[in-house]
């Protein structure tokens, strides 16, 4: 956030979503780190006035959110759009209850799947749990619909949903500053039991109230200001909602649109009257057809997902593509090009675990981080990964499925912040129900992935005060592991001699991987010490290589090379350390039997 | 300016991309035009090819660039100058420092780094502008500043003034790096300046 003159600001649709809630008098936030989420929380906790933390899981974050509204004061929860499949329980719920003060979930949608597992359309909650949602196009607008959904909240007495995708989270524009609001509702403690306290008996009196609530909001979005039609040629008509607009208006500037800034519930009049003066009617949206289904359940005929992708972001092209084919440009071929994946740092923790469990032959039972990078050659360590938590359920599955030979075939991995987000439930049932894998805690401290956020574990708030740090050794123990090691991945060698050991049990075990993040703030502050490679040491036998550090880098010899240089004849090149990049993690020479690797001396 | 302008950044993770094409935007605000910019965080940051699309003009609808319309890339390594190719038309200019960052299959020697590789781009009738952002950079003193030195290299092929960027340079970078990311701006502006 930057001033680019008095008012006009240059922000992130995620930073403009702080402010708005800063200028929504938001009291209480919570939620979990997720891409493309995680800097709406980041930037509200530097708002005076609005408290703010990480919950460990989503669930959490939307609960703690739901009690601040129900104390009377706005709340906000924010997480990506699978954070909300672990925050669906009490979603559905609090749309019986309502709220006191205003409540309202963002909801960070991937479509693309830049940096998930998957990219559910979200929209889609909003139909299940009959609540309003709206859909933002840009930062500004992001900015501007979160106060008016928790205005709306209060109002209408329900949560209300904020959807924002990728190109509007991490898409920076220009947004103006705008008036505080504040509650309706005022702060403190009033006992509504026909309210809150979902009974069936009483759940099913509210189920009567959301279905009256619903079509209020029906009433009210048929003259709400942010549906709106961009008056135009009505040659063809376009509807659509959320980034497809900008498309929409950048393909077609000269057509007429309806642009539905709340995807939930729908303006059936207002679509009905767009429809009637258009000739040719289309429905733009990304991923499922959400508002094409329900404008077809209308009765309204439309083209929709006969044309448009059903799958990945759109773009500008692809809609004129579309609707115009034909219209596309010609464009350069490919060029073929070694892959620049992304990679574990250099003195990243987690290579050191990845490494040895490449040369065990054991099934990898992953989960979601910056560790699901222990999948990529040359590690190629990872064999599963469905979503958060999951690693040590499914281990426990296959367990079970295999049988007692299987004991020393299955290992579960799984970063601090994941464990502490949905993996303790699975250890409880691990041990429960009696099986014998193995657990390994990536415990680097922080939530690395999604670029350093604290969690329960890691001993701060997310004002970087002080806080308990979870005993993780401590808990294992208590939920009945009896086998906990605790080990510094760096020292690869030893590292390797625990993991046979606990492999081998016949009892769970687990197994803490312990040394920070290196993109730590106190890690980068360290003063910097690498470690070089002796190359007349060197033999080449490509040990250190096979880590795939980005800092190593292998020289293929010349014919005749090798001897000329004074080296064995068959050697077939020499391995290098890039001073600048290495991290002093020391991994390399943990490997290096030749003395060939040694730290650089202070 | 009635149509709208199209900047693609690429390079590697970690190579001060989002700095350089922060101070673009910015200067391009200052000078009164719409922007947008958009990239993506997350598990794509990870030492992986990363890019940023920023886009100006009047009034700026989409944040993304389409396919064969990026007017100007500013390549921040050789190999990322070519990747992108499919963004590019003729006539398009590739501004690319000249450096070379080992992607993991050269680095473990399971293939070369492609020799020649801008000539594929001239070939297609792309205008390639070469900088040695990294040696002017030490030049100045810090070679953290090649960055901003492709910021200076770029700033000859935008319509904006270099006193904005200068005064944009000065405004957002921290007083005790002021003075030698303006030495880095200006080393790159003259280095851009030989190839107009």
């Amino acid at each position: 956030m930057t001033n680019t003159s008095d008012n006009a600001l240059w922000m992130s649709g995620n930073e403009a979503i702080a402010l708005g809630a800063f200028e929504a008098g938001v009291k209480v936030a919570s939620g979990y780190p997720g891409t493309p989420s995680t800097e709406i929380m980041e930037n509200l906790s530097t708002y005076e006035g609005v408290y703010t933390e990480w919950a460990p899981n989503e669930k959490v974050g939307l609960e703690v959110a739901i009690g601040a509204c129900f104390a009377g004061v706005r709340a906000l929860a924010t997480m990506k759009h699978v954070g909300v499949n672990v925050a669906a329980d009490p979603l559905f719920t609090a749309s019986y209850t309502g709220v006191c003060g205003g409540l309202v979930l963002v909801s960070a949608d991937d479509p693309e799947m830049h940096s998930s597992q998957n990219e559910q359309d979200n929209r889609n909650y909003a139909f299940a749990a009959k609540l309003p949602m709206f859909e933002p196009s840009d930062p500004m607008e992001a900015k501007e619909m979160l106060k008016t959904a928790f205005e709306l909240s209060e109002e209408l007495d329900t949560p209300v949903m904020l959807r924002i995708t990728t190109r509007v989270a991490h898409v920076k524009g220009v947004v103006s500053r705008g008036e505080k609001t504040v509650s309706h509702a005022s702060c403190g403690i009033s006992k509504v039991p026909s309210k809150l306290v979902m009974l069936p008996s009483i759940a099913r009196k509210r189920r009567e109230v959301v279905e009256e609530r619903m079509a209020k909001c029906r009433e009210l979005v048929e003259t709400a200001a942010f549906n709106r039609v961009d008056a135009g040629d009505t040659k063809r008509g376009f509807i659509t909602s959320g980034v497809s607009y900008l498309y929409v208006k950048e393909a077609f500037p000269e057509a007429t649109v309806l642009k539905l800034g709340m995807c939930w519930p729908l303006p059936e009049r207002m679509i009905r009257a767009f429809a009637a003066a258009v000739d040719e009617l289309y429905i733009i949206e990304e991923l499922d057809p959400f508002l094409e289904t329900h404008i077809k359940a209308m009765g309204i005929s439309c083209h929709g997902k006969d044309l448009i992708p059903t799958m990945g972001e759109l773009n500008t092209a692809i809609v004129r593509q579309a609707i115009e084919p034909g219209s596309a440009k010609e464009l350069f071929a490919p060029v073929e090009l070694p892959p620049r994946p992304p990679n574990m740092c250099a003195g990243c923790p987690h290579r050191g675990i990845f490494f040895n469990l490449s040369r065990m032959k054991v099934f990898v039972s992953g989960d979601i981080g910056c560790y699901t990078l222990g999948f990529l050659p040359p590690l190629s360590a990872m064999d599963a990964c469905v979503c958060m938590g999951a690693s040590v359920p499914m281990a426990h599955g296959m367990a079970k499925a295999l049988g007692a030979d299987a004991h020393n075939k299955i290992v579960s991995v799984i970063g601090d912040s994941t464990f502490v987000h949905s993996g303790i439930t699975g250890l409880i049932n691990t041990v429960y129900n009696n099986s014998a894998s193995t657990l390994i805690i990536l415990d680097n401290r922080i939530t690395a992935m999604t670029g350093q956020q604290q969690n329960p574990a890691s001993g701060m708030t997310i004002k970087g005060e002080p806080a308990h740090a979870l005993d993780i050794e401590a808990l294992c123990r208590a939920v009945g592991v009896k086998h906990v090691y605790v080990i510094n991945p760096h020292d690869v060698v030893e590292t390797r001699r625990v993991l046979k050991e606990a492999v081998e049990l016949t009892e769970a075990s687990v197994v803490i991987s312990r040394a920070p993040c290196v993109l730590l703030p106190e890690m980068k502050l360290r003063k910097p010490v690498s470690y070089f490679t002796n190359q007349d040491n060197c033999v080449g036998c490509m040990s250190c290589i096979r880590l795939g550090c980005p800092a190593i880098s292998w020289t293929t010899f010349a014919e005749g090379e090798a001897e000329r240089r004074g080296y064995k004849k068959t050697q077939k090149g020499i391995s290098k350390i890039d001073e600048i990049v290495c991290n002093d993690c020391g991994q390399c020479a943990s490997l290096c039997k030749f003395k060939a690797i040694t730290r650089k001396e202070e | 300016m009635e149509s709208t302008g199209n900047i693609l950044f690429s390079g590697v993770g970690g190579q001060g991309i989002l700095l350089a094409s922060e101070i673009t935007a910015y200067s391009l605000l200052q000078a009164g035009y719409d922007a947008k910019k958009s990239e993506v965080h997350g598990m794509a940051q990870r030492g992986g090819s990363v890019t940023a699309q920023l886009r100006y003009g009047k009034k700026v609808w989409s944040p993304l660039i389409e396919p064969g319309c990026a007017d100007i890339q500013v390549a921040f390594e050789m190999m990322e100058a070519v990747r992108y190719i499919t963004s590019l038309h003729k006539g398009s200019t590739v501004i690319v420092n000249t450096q070379r960052i080992l992607p993991p299959a050269v680095a473990t020697g399971q293939t070369a780094y492609p020799e020649r590789i801008l000539d594929q781009l001239t070939a297609l009738g792309v205008r390639v502008v070469q900088v040695d952002a990294f040696d002017l950079a030490c030049e100045v003193g810090e070679g953290r500043t090649a960055n901003v030195v492709m910021v200076g290299a770029l700033s000859v092929f935008l319509p904006v003034a270099a006193s904005i960027y200068e005064e944009v340079i000065a405004t957002r970078v921290p007083q005790r790096f002021r003075e030698v990311n303006l030495k880095a701006f200006q080393a790159g502006r003259k280095a851009g300046t030989k190839e107009v």
